[in-house]
């Protein structure tokens, strides 16, 4: 049965994100005094095609560090839901 | 001076692969190839200019995907024994994604693409790639670029500071280091920097589009003279 990934990229705390801040500003501007910041991320869903969830987990750890996050700069996150 | 051949790699979406050709192949010496992607051969380059652009249509990071490319893997085997290397703007985004260089470029600090003349001055001479400046002489060199904005940890720059990595830096018109100078945030106006060994160097300003007087400013032009008088001399 192969896992679907649920990937999350986040820019570090340290880094300023400019798209977020744009969007924090509008929301701003639109009236929502009580949103305090946005971060923009990316979201990227992976199928993988193993059948033990550690091998799963280990070539999506992989792929996030071989090339879907800059870990200069970013942050990852998945959750591995199995598909029936 | 003797031949030089001078391999420009072009990515899907490189745009500057051509502008990067005529200003290398306009010195006496030098034979321009063309470096398709998909290949492995550099066909005796002994200097690798990966240019500007958008390789990859910038998915996902700029860079990202062009640094697993073929080609790529003989670049960066070739740039491990020591061959010179030189990477403008997208090319430093290259270089920086597939470990060549230390640090990261992510978006300008306005949010805005900067298409614009800036001025930058060569804090290290002592370079292959910057032996004909004289330190902190003031260059126009235009630049074009989205995700410019130089990051490193804390420790990395000083790592770079210590070891006289930093090669350009984005200044005002006098040579001033200032914020007001600093066109996309990057982190202590870093405009270009060299690996420790000394043969890879990246940059965000383009030296091809400021090689020749037509063009409103030849001060480029001397980055790929020093490079090829040292790259003649190998």
């Amino acid at each position: 049965m192969p896992y679907n990934a649920k990937i999350k990229v986040t820019l570090r705390q340290s880094i300023l994100d400019v798209q977020g801040k744009a969007v924090e500003h509008a929301l701003k501007n639109l009236g929502y005094g009580s949103v305090e910041s946005a971060r923009i991320g990316k979201y990227i869903e992976v199928t993988i095609n193993e059948h033990d969830p550690l091998q799963a987990e280990r070539v999506c750890n992989e792929i996030c560090q071989k090339l879907l996050s800059n870990p200069v700069m970013e942050n990852y996150s998945f959750e591995l839901e199995k598909v029936n | 001076m003797a031949d030089v051949t001078v391999g420009v790699v072009v990515f899907p979406g490189s745009n500057c692969d051509h502008d990067t050709e005529h200003a290398a192949g306009s010195f006496q010496g030098t034979k321009p190839v063309m470096l398709w992607h998909n290949e492995h051969d550099l066909q005796g380059a002994k200097v690798i200019i990966l240019p500007g652009g958008f390789s990859y249509g910038d998915y996902l990071r700029a860079g990202s995907i062009a640094r697993f490319s073929p080609i790529m893997q003989e670049v960066i085997e070739f740039a491990r024994k020591g061959f010179p290397v030189l990477g403008i703007c997208n090319g430093f985004q290259v270089l920086l994604e597939s470990g060549l260089l230390e640090g990261a470029l992510s978006r300008n600090r306005d949010k805005k693409f900067l298409c614009c003349r800036t001025n930058i001055k060569p804090v290290n001479c002592s370079t292959i790639f910057t032996s004909l400046y004289k330190e902190d002489e003031v260059l126009s060199v235009p630049i074009a670029h989205g995700e410019g904005n130089y990051f490193a940890p804390p420790e990395v720059i000083e790592s770079l500071e210590e070891h006289n990595q930093i090669v350009f830096k984005y200044t005002d018109s006098l040579g001033q280091v200032s914020d007001e100078a600093n066109p996309n945030g990057s982190l202590q106006n870093i405009a270009g920097i060299i690996n420790r060994a000394g043969n890879v160097l990246g940059l965000m300003p383009h030296p091809e589009r400021a090689s020749e007087q037509l063009l409103g400013s030849v001060d480029g032009r001397r980055l790929f003279e020093s490079l090829y008088s040292h790259a003649a001399a190998m």
